[in-house]
């Protein structure tokens, strides 16, 4: 674990992998909960969590290096699903990248039960992890300038559902009808870090 | 709907509804927001008898006008400009009443690029997790003014005693930006890191709310390789892969892949913010608190 220092009031400690960074990120959302930890954002990332309006950074930093990746923490219980149907306009591309068909990239990746490792882009975006490495796909080449909300993507390690319409280029595979952030709703975001997810297909 | 309010005449270039915006929210990845002059928001209020956290209007570069349903007192601050009431002038900096169907005009900014305008009451749009800003990077909040918008307006506090004339800065003709250097300074070559601290770079026409684009020298990237998403803080200098630095004001992106070469102290971002395009900036290094 290193503590970078980030401007005078900022933290960017990084670890080695996305599975320590979601721990990480779970321990200090703990300490933040139980009163041991001042600070007013706690943003995990690939692999990195940032920890933003702290008082003393380096003191909280010379603690953190000097101690270990905390475990795993136990899985929430709860598991979002999420309704999908498999008709995304990149689906035989990316069935193509697989070596599957169409409807085997379906059965996997509704197979699969992701956990939001981290968010950003947009408000209530995610980035799911939870499909093994050799389903790694690219970016497309040139980026849509408008991808439908509810637009089921991937993109390198990550699963993501866009909340709204926007620019993006990611490889769509579905669509649901799920509403990922309503600022009128507590908690607007469905999805925060470490919620566990599932893809239900739909008929 | 009530008398509280105010009609919009003119938007201006872009006049959008701030307040201290919505901290807190980054690991879901919504921008802070607020007022990118949050000094000169904050005497607005003060100059009106507002609470700090009042809701403002931010104008860019030519003003906006506006009609109140009801007589109310407003200040306008930020970027110097002319302040008329029904053609009248009025003062800019000071506590202005304005009766009930007046036109308030808030003219070009003849210095800086902002300014801010206070109404007694505040500007009482619904709030979005806490705060009434306008984020312009992910669209929460009201949407920028428009011609014939109607904004309401909060109960003016009669307890809050109002100044009369408050001091404020000059918009800079020279920006000075303290940074730190890092997280990600060891990405540039020493010679890039070297010009970034001591070479002067402009103002970049392309700047928004989003970001101090600057035009200058390009910084050249020792690892040329990917840098994973990783959380950005306001004030963050990033370096996309043109090497012209981009400083991160209020609605900048929560995550992003672009190496942060140093990091601008916060108290040195207001006058960012009222820096016209062309302005020369220079990044001072100064040491970590």
């Amino acid at each position: 674990m290193r503590a970078l220092p980030v401007g005078d009031a900022a933290l960017l400690v990084e670890v080695s992998s996305g599975d320590e960074a979601q721990a990480l990120h779970a321990e200090l959302v703990r300490r933040r909960a139980e009163g041991s930890l001042s600070v007013r954002e706690i943003v995990p990332a690939a692999r990195t969590v940032l920890l933003d309006g702290l008082t003393d950074p380096a003191r909280l930093a010379a603690e953190l290096t000097a101690s270990e990746v905390p475990p795993a923490p136990p899985r929430a219980r709860e598991v979002v699903e999420l309704p999908v149907r498999y008709d995304g306009p990149d689906l035989a591309d990316v069935a193509a990248l697989w070596g599957v068909s169409p409807e085997e990239v379906a059965r996997i990746h509704a197979g699969t039960e992701f956990t939001v490792a981290f968010c950003g882009f947009a408000p209530g975006f995610g980035y799911l992890t939870g499909l093994p490495a050799r389903y790694d796909v690219p970016r497309r080449a040139t980026p849509r300038t408008a991808v439908p909300a509810g637009s089921v993507g991937l993109a390198g390690p990550y699963t993501g559902v866009y909340p709204r319409s926007s620019p993006g280029g990611w490889q769509l595979i579905g669509t649901t009808d799920a509403v990922l952030w309503d600022h009128a709703r507590v908690p607007a975001a469905l999805l925060s870090p470490g919620t566990r997810v599932r893809f239900v297909g739909a008929a | 709907m009530t008398d509280r309010a105010l009609s919009v005449v003119r938007p201006g270039a872009l006049t959008t509804v701030q307040d201290q915006g919505r901290p807190g929210h980054a690991h879901l990845g919504v921008p802070r927001s607020g007022a990118l002059d949050g000094p000169a928001a904050a005497l607005a209020n003060r100059l009106v008898g507002n609470r700090p956290e009042a809701a403002v209007l931010e104008t860019t570069l030519n003003g906006c006008a506006v009609r109140p349903r009801s007589t109310v007192t407003v200040a306008v601050t930020g970027a110097p400009c002319q302040v008329s009431v029904d053609g009248r002038p009025a003062a800019w900096g000071a506590p202005v009443r304005v009766p009930a169907g007046a036109l308030l005009t808030v003219g070009t900014a003849v210095a800086g690029l902002r300014s801010y305008v206070a109404v007694s009451g505040g500007i009482a749009v619904e709030p979005v997790l806490g705060s009434r800003s306008t984020d312009l990077l992910s669209g929460l909040g009201p949407t920028p003014l428009t011609v014939g918008a109607v904004l309401p307006l909060g109960t003016p506090n009669p307890l809050h005693t109002r100044v009369d004339t408050a001091p404020q800065p000059a918009p800079p003709a020279e920006l000075a930006l303290r940074v730190t250097l890092g997280p990600r300074d060891d990405w540039f070559t020493p010679e890039a890191v070297r010009a970034f601290t001591s070479r002067t770079f402009q103002v970049s026409s392309a700047s928004n709310r989003i970001g101090l684009r600057t035009e200058g020298p390009a910084l050249e990237r020792r690892l040329k390789g990917e840098l994973p998403s990783e959380g950005m803080v306001l004030g963050a200098v990033q370096v996309p892969p043109d090497g012209r630095p981009v400083v991160f004001l209020a609605d900048h992106p929560t995550t992003g892949g672009y190496p942060v070469i140093g990091v601008v102290r916060e108290t040195d971002l207001p006058a960012a913010a009222q820096a016209v395009p062309g302005t020369p900036v220079r990044f001072i290094e100064v040491r970590r608190r």
